[in-house]
């Protein structure tokens, strides 16, 4: 058995899976960003991607945009969108018991799905093709051009927003708010912008990610669904880890393509939520998060 | 603050219903509800079961989410793990409807510890993650496991009291209504306990708590189980009311219902997790009849779907916003501007 097991399969699967994973990455960037600046967890993210989608849909196949004007007029959108939803849902919140908060956002995933299905109906569609379809080749193993460069461009987001944050004064500020609220004040840092900041950069990293996984898969108003991988994808990274949230979105894209293959189709959500399910037991706090000591 | 309500004991304090007028009230709700099958059309026999089941439902997710602090977006799962209990049970081996409702909550129960000893070890909202994974886990094993009928799902014959096969929504009423008020009485009980006012304090503040003497665990887990039983029995009920049980009859979209209806009810009251319940399953209902009524309606019916969707949503948004205590609270301030009348509250 093991004598004719195909190594080049494996090799070509796992190649997929990672490179699916950073679609991964890039979606849990988002969420991440959103949790560390305000501790919300943001369970709509998929929904937001799905949005990004539909816009992009939108202007580049409805209205006929080119597509250097298409993207960043969806990012645009969902970030104008993104904005809209911290003014008018998470603010007025502020200070209530984090549950509450998490519950506006399953209320807002359903108006999103909603709102999807009443404006472009819950047929699955497709997106315009924007990426070269030169078939990948990695040695003998092959890798589908959208995956590949999906990935490509995932990749060059994340280090792109990795650098922003680091330097920007922006970003300087959010991860000051991030590390600590009280001091940020009080260095007059201003925070409440800081949130909206965080809500409006991450609903646009959630907007590209939606638009490269609808070209890969197609979108439809079930698009949300990715965004419950992501949900796993951070809690087993550690909800407050930019490193977490890559190394998860990698481990849980390859997870998944494994599963695929060897298990079948059906088996791909089953694995990632047994794997967190362990993570849960084993390190609730994620690979890399922030392990809480409560003192009393 | 009530007027007029003396009490000079402790368990005149701790009473379930205090005062005269609130028994009155009771007492004509009681027969109503004894007298509405006998009045009532088909339809609306049909719809007072579909309220009561998702009243006991909702009720159990209160228990958990209003009274002890977690959120779950599994109650729907937890229901179809009854109903599958139900529906084996009553194909397979034949026991009678009550063992198989209880049986079911039982399955429930044990599925819901199962979930919860991983999630609730933690602090937060990693519960209500876990419970959306267990949604999709039981999903996939009732959608593929021989036992439970595939994708098909079962059909299950109607419950038989004394030989007479419960088959109507008339007869169906005299099941669901009653063990639906049971649970009602259990949950509104549980809260004059040991065990409820534990959870009261967990919900309120856990590090408290804990230094009170309350195992968190094991009173999260109290919680949850108890909870599960309750989405467990309202699925048993399910079962026998829709006669047919697949693996899509409980979607996640039905455990954001349930959230839904105790939000706009209002978390932490029994009549909240009523009133939400009833206003929620109402809602569609409402929405049918708008509908019908516009002109152009039958062209508007493919928007039903969506726009109930996104109603549930705005109506979780909205409640939390503006009134985070939900329709009970807006109904306990009606009922005191009516007991202070004419002086201003």
């Amino acid at each position: 058995m093991t004598g004719n097991f195909d190594w080049a399969y494996l090799f070509e699967i796992s190649l997929t899976g990672i490179a699916g994973g950073g679609l991964y990455a890039l979606a849990a960037l988002a969420f991440v960003m959103v949790y560390k600046a305000t501790r919300v967890v943001n369970i709509a993210i998929g929904e937001l991607l799905m949005v990004g989608a539909y816009l992009f849909f939108t202007f580049a196949s409805m209205f006929a945009l080119p597509l250097w004007l298409a993207i960043p007029a969806a990012v645009l959108g969902t970030g104008l969108l993104g904005a809209v939803i911290e003014r008018t849902m998470i603010r007025p919140l502020l200070g209530e018991p984090p549950i509450s908060v998490f519950m506006v956002t399953v209320g807002l995933a359903s108006v999103l799905v909603g709102l999807v299905e009443m404006i472009w109906t819950a047929d699955q569609r497709r997106l315009p093709d924007f990426m070269p379809t030169q078939p990948i080749m990695v040695g003998d193993a092959f890798l589908a051009p959208k995956v590949f460069w999906g990935a490509v461009i995932a990749i060059v987001f994340i280090a792109a927003v990795l650098v922003v944050f680091r330097f920007w004064r922006g970003g300087v500020a959010l991860r000051a708010t991030a590390s600590d609220q009280a001091a940020a004040y009080s260095v007059g840092i201003n925070v409440p912008r800081v949130f909206s900041l965080a809500w409006v950069a991450s609903a646009m990293l959630a907007a590209i990610s939606g638009i490269i996984v609808g070209s890969i898969g197609g979108i439809s108003s079930s698009m949300g669904v990715f965004g419950l991988s992501v949900l796993v994808v951070v809690i087993v990274g550690g909800l407050d880890s930019v490193l977490g949230a890559l190394v998860g979105g990698i481990l849980i894209g390859l997870i998944e393509a494994l599963a695929g293959a060897y298990l079948g189709g059906e088996y791909k959500l089953l694995a990632t939520f047994i794997v967190l399910v362990a993570v849960l037991l084993v390190r609730p706090y994620g690979l890399f998060g922030t392990h809480e000591i409560e003192r009393l | 603050m009530r007027i007029g309500t003396l009490k000079e004991t402790y368990i005149a304090d701790a009473a379930l219903f205090d005062s005269r007028t609130q028994k009155l009230w009771l007492a004509v709700g009681a027969a109503l509800l004894v007298l509405f099958p006998f009045m009532a059309s088909d339809y609306w026999l049909y719809l007072a079961c579909l309220v009561s089941i998702n009243v006991a439902s909702a009720t159990g997710l209160n228990i958990l989410t209003g009274y002890t602090g977690l959120v779950s977006l599994g109650q729907a799962a937890f229901m179809g793990l009854g109903a599958y209990t139900v529906a084996i049970l009553e194909t397979k081996v034949g026991t009678p409807f009550v063992l198989n409702l209880l049986a079911g909550g039982l399955v429930a129960m044990l599925g819901g510890i199962v979930v919860g000893i991983p999630s609730l070890r933690v602090k937060g909202l990693y519960l209500a993650i876990a419970t959306i994974a267990a949604s999709f886990i039981a999903h996939f094993i009732f959608a593929n496991w021989k036992f439970t009928g595939g994708t098909g799902g079962l059909s299950v014959p109607p419950a038989k009291l004394f030989g007479m096969a419960l088959d109507t929504s008339f007869r169906l009423y005299w099941l669901i209504v009653p063990v639906t008020i049971l649970m009602l009485l259990g949950a509104a009980n549980l809260f004059r306990t040991r065990v409820g006012r534990a959870f009261i304090a967990i919900r309120d503040r856990d590090i408290s708590a804990e230094v009170l003497g309350i195992p968190l665990l094991r009173y999260k887990l109290l919680s949850f189980g108890l909870s599960s039983f309750y989405a467990g029995v309202a699925g048993g009920l399910w079962a026998y009311f829709f006669r047919v049980v697949t693996p899509e009859s409980f979607p996640l979209l039905m455990s954001i219902f349930f959230l839904a209806a105790i939000i706009v009810g209002g978390m932490g009251s029994i009549l909240g997790g009523i009133l939400g319940a009833v206003f929620m399953t109402m809602v569609p209902e409402l929405l049918k009849l708008v509908v019908d009524l516009m002109p152009g309606g039958s062209e508007l019916t493919v928007f039903l779907s969506p726009v109930r969707t996104v109603i549930f949503g705005l109506l979780i948004i909205g409640f939390l916003v503006f009134e985070p205590h939900g329709l009970a609270e807006v109904w306990r301030r009606v009922r005191r501007f009516f007991h202070l009348w004419p002086f201003r509250n």
